[in-house]
């Protein structure tokens, strides 16, 4: 067994600033036994090394506002904090590309962006480190239109947990020499490696936004809204929903980006295709965005990821209703729904054993065997795919010992033959890959 | 890193025929050596072979049949689509099966609400777009090769297309993949939503040369079809000039679905194939076609007119109906197959430049052909990415020729790679580039790659020696197109670039 002693002075020898671990450090419950804070990515490369080379396990940290979700690892022996790796080291506007240091977040990459009116097309706190948005590959509303992290991400640098470092990909948007790791990294939660550097591809800011939203009473009508904004030519960048509480009213909002006679004409078109009763606003609604794996405020209760095909939101949505109503849950719910994508937010105060019977409802109701031609419980067999997923992202540790928070997850045999291509000593966040690999 | 590729036992292939009969069908293997040479290339025709067996299954079971049955023999095998690629990537092994999905070319199921399609590999990709219309919707990647190539082969390339500038690339539009993995197993990479819980092998797989499995269904994501397309063609005096206008249109916060330019040398080659009547003189023609609603289109095409005039554009031309943008159209899309009319052979390369550097890089290429006598290339490109299509041409009757090609086509990729760019945008690295991504890659970034491979087919029988270069690849030659006769060009439907 190595002593704290000896593991800080090794990853001292980096370069990194390295301190013991306190109580709030801890991940899933999990304490480590020092932080390792490089500033570089040369330091970065000798944390892992060093680590790899003490057999300690190692948990990526950027802004550490999700570092608690998922699974605990099964070892945390470091952190390694890329808050410190803040760089914007390349931005060609005229390209419409940013090259970032892991630890840059969200708002200081917003404001840089902003000077040449222009943007990342993803939604997060303004606190969220790049790195940590790949690494979770979270989404929020624009997701209809731009898709995930992985969607704009051209290049990436990681450090293998052996140490050395890699990069695929490039700095242009159009590339297809070799294959694409960071599609493979973005989602990967730390556990194949560790993501130093990031390219995105930008877009320009519009000049116009405008929200148009009504409220339906059911779901049926909630559905058929949001479904006819999402396949519409109007080009909407999201359609939400939301149902903050268990039978209430249903609230479906679209946002139209553009210039400013386009987004008008098109909000006036759009209120007619959600009903006459739709409003239109410069702002968000107050709701837009605030359930889900973006959201600004933190989460302290259960956060459950629902991704269906998008012609079962009528279903989706009523199991979620039923399913609540049968625990006794009081389960809110918000999400893309255009996209297919909802979340079941419910609070930390709810007895756990019932959030974990709403949950095995839930994949029970809307699993494996949603969907037209599913074929049932064999997850992505041979004649069709497996139509969604249940995911818990987070919740409070008694939730997480009642309930399997990944629930089927397809081709895990060949993530498996991954994690132990990328990481053989099983040192990069263990136990925290999909299925818990 | 390194290591031998694999080889079949002697007498392998010719072992496993009745079982292949078996699987297929004694109709649907071919073991006749003159029928076998049809399929010794695809698009890429510098580099042959023929297999030792071709087998054109007709369903998901099939292929993995077959894959278990290599498997079981230690055959490499490759799996090809409709043939169009151009680096080599469905180039088959002599010791191997060759898998050709043409045979699977129905479309499963459309599902208009939740805006997807499931798609068997061998589909051509303008068939998905032409099956989801009556619904009001449209697949949007669309490789110049739409009407003859495949879906499947879509998917192991991650193909571009011209309109891919705004609307992205097969990745972004593919959320579900059934594939066969090397050792003969079914399995589901992504279900379909775009948020399939665990890794994202759909994403890694994308894009792989065939190297990672064979996809078997494909679930493709539908795009509603725009209210409005309106193409411009504005004439410039010089390349240069054109691509001012480029960096203004994308400086004013406009991203159109397509911005192309031509050169002088192939505006020329485009007008004596078709006739495309373009702006008699000009150095450089610019095709900047936008989609969406009506009034963002109305919008953005005055402004894109206004910046073009400012960029000393000369005609300006524009059309909204589908005969009128077709004509618009016509030079560009038949501009590779009418260097046929000025050249005897020519090398087609397909690297990336960031878009500011275009027109240094353009510069650099006109001197680095200017050095080289017989040799001159006309370039035709995405310049809304940057992507360079530059046509090497040569006459490959006289000696020395074809070697001066090749040296100016790896210069331009040595520039692409200097200027941060890429040595491929859409064509693959295949057999044909291999060679170079030593060039764009260090060691360990190779080696990493290396990894994924490894996790999914790490016998290397899947699709052997691409991607990635072996020793078995040294001296490979890069790729030399036999122009097409006169007559094919000026007729030429199907446009492969």
């Amino acid at each position: 067994m190595t002593s704290g002693a000896e593991i800080a002075v090794a990853l001292a020898g980096t370069g990194a600033v390295v301190r013991p671990a306190g109580p709030p450090d801890s991940v899933g419950g999990v304490e480590p036994l020092c932080v390792a804070s490089p500033a570089t990515l040369d330091q970065a490369a000798g944390v892992l090394a060093a680590a790899a080379g003490l057999d300690m396990a190692v948990v990526p940290r950027g802004s550490g506002r999700t570092i608690s979700w998922g699974l605990p690892p099964a070892r945390c022996d470091v952190i390694a904090d890329l808050s410190g790796m803040t760089q914007i080291l390349e931005y060609a506007a005229g390209d419409l590309v940013v090259r970032a240091e892991a630890g840059v977040t969200l708002g200081q990459l917003a404001e840089t962006l902003a000077e040449k009116g222009q943007r990342l097309v993803l939604d997060g706190p303004p606190g969220a480190t790049v790195g940590g948005v790949v690494a979770r590959n979270s989404a929020g509303p624009l997701r209809l239109r731009y898709g995930l992290p992985r969607d704009l991400l051209i290049g990436i640098t990681i450090v293998r947990a052996d140490g050395h470092v890699a990069k695929a990909g490039g700095k242009v948007v159009k590339n297809v020499a070799g294959y694409d790791l960071g599609k493979l990294f973005a989602g990967s939660a730390g556990t194949l490696g560790l993501i130093a550097g990031v390219t995105f591809r930008l877009h320009p800011r519009p000049d116009l936004s405008a929200w148009v939203t009504e409220k339906y009473q059911g779901s049926a009508a909630a559905a058929e809204a949001a479904l006819a904004a999402a396949a519409s030519p109007l080009q909407p960048s999201a359609v939400e929903l939301a149902r903050p509480r268990v039978g209430g009213p249903l609230w479906v909002s679209t946002l139209l980006e553009g210039t400013p006679s386009g987004v008008s004409a098109r909000a006036g078109r759009m209120r007619v295709a959600l009903g006459h009763g739709a409003s239109e606003a410069m702002v968000a609604p107050d709701w837009w965005g605030a359930i889900g794996e973006a959201a600004p405020g933190p989460v302290d209760g259960t956060l459950v990821r629902v991704a269906f095909w998008a012609a079962e939101l009528r279903p989706v949505l009523d199991a979620i209703d039923a399913v609540a109503a049968d625990t006794g849950v009081a389960a809110a719910v918000g999400g893309s729904a255009g996209a297919g994508v909802l979340y079941a937010s419910v609070g930390a105060g709810e007895d756990p054993e019932q959030v974990a019977v709403f949950v095995r409802a839930l994949r029970a109701a809307i699993g494996p065997a949603s969907g037209p031609g599913a074929d049932g419980p064999a997850r992505g067999s041979a004649r069709g795919p497996a139509r969604g997923s249940v995911v818990v992202l987070t919740a409070p540790a008694a939730v997480r010992e009642r309930v399997d928070l990944w629930g089927p997850v397809p081709s895990l045999a060949l993530m498996r033959s991954v994690k132990q291509q990328f990481d053989p000593g099983n040192l990069m966040a263990p136990g925290r890959g999909p299925g818990g690999i | 890193m390194a290591t031998p590729l694999p080889a079949a036992p002697p007498g392998a292939c010719a072992a496993l025929i009745p079982l292949l009969e078996e699987i297929c069908g004694a109709d649907h293997v071919i073991s006749e050596p003159r029928e076998l040479r049809t399929y010794e290339c695809d698009g890429l025709t510098a580099h042959r072979t023929a297999p030792a067996l071709v087998v054109l299954p007709d369903r998901a079971e099939q292929v993995a049949a077959v894959v278990r049955a290599c498997a079981g023999a230690g055959v490499p095998f490759v799996a090809r689509g409709s043939g169009t690629g151009l680096s080599g990537g469905a180039l088959p092994r002599s010791d191997g099966v060759l898998i050709v999905t043409s045979r699977m070319r129905r479309v499963l199921e459309v599902d208009p609400l939740s805006r997807r399609a499931i798609v068997e590999p061998g589909v051509t990709n303008l068939a998905v777009s032409k099956a989801v219309e009556p619904y009001g919707f449209f697949y949007a990647p669309d490789p110049s090769s739409q009407v003859v190539c495949s879906v499947g082969g879509n998917v192991a390339e991650n193909s571009g297309g011209a309109h891919c500038l705004k609307h992205g690339f097969t990745v972004h539009h593919v959320t579900g993949l059934e594939i066969v993995t090397p050792d003969g197993e079914l399995t589901w990479l992504g279900d379909g939503t775009g948020a399939s819980p665990g890794y994202d092998l759909l994403g890694a797989f994308m894009g792989s040369e065939g190297t990672l499995g064979v996809a078997t269904k494909v679930v493709v994501k539908l795009t509603p079809l725009p209210e409005m397309v309106r193409t411009l063609l504005a004439a410039f005096e010089s390349t240069s000039a054109g691509g001012t206008a480029v960096s203004e249109i994308i400086g004013a916060g406009i991203v159109p679905a397509a911005i192309e330019m031509m050169d002088a040398l192939a505006i020329e080659a485009a007008e004596a194939a078709v006739h495309c009547n373009y702006p008699a003189g000009a150095g450089a023609v610019l095709v900047v076609e936008l989609d969406g609603p009506e009034s963002e289109v109305e919008a953005e095409a005055s402004a894109v007119r206004d910046l073009c005039e400012q960029a000393g554009a000369g005609e300006i031309r524009s059309a909204d109906d589908p005969a009128d943008r077709a004509r618009i159209w016509a030079g560009r899309k038949s501009a590779f197959a009418a260097v046929g009319r000025i050249s005897p052979a020519y090398i087609v390369q397909d690297g990336v430049v960031p878009r500011t550097a275009l027109s240094r890089i353009l510069g650099r290429i006109a001197e680095l052909s200017g050095r080289r006598e017989g040799v001159r290339v006309a370039n035709v490109f995405h310049a809304g990415d940057g992507n360079l299509h530059p046509l090497v041409l040569f006459d490959d009757r006289i000696d020395g020729a074809g070697e001066a090609a090749e040296e100016v086509s790896g210069e331009i990729l040595d520039l692409c790679i200097e200027a941060g760019g890429s040595i491929t945008g859409e064509h693959g690295v295949g057999v044909d580039k291999a060679k170079y991504m030593p060039k764009m890659f260090g060691a360990d970034d190779l080696d990493t790659m290396q990894f994924l491979r490894c996790a999914f087919n790490p016998r290397n029988l899947c699709n052997p020696g691409k991607v990635f270069p072996t020793p078995r690849l040294c001296g490979e030659v890069p790729g030399v197109h036999r122009a097409p006769s006169a007559g094919a060009a000026a007729t030429a439907e199907v446009e492969i670039f």
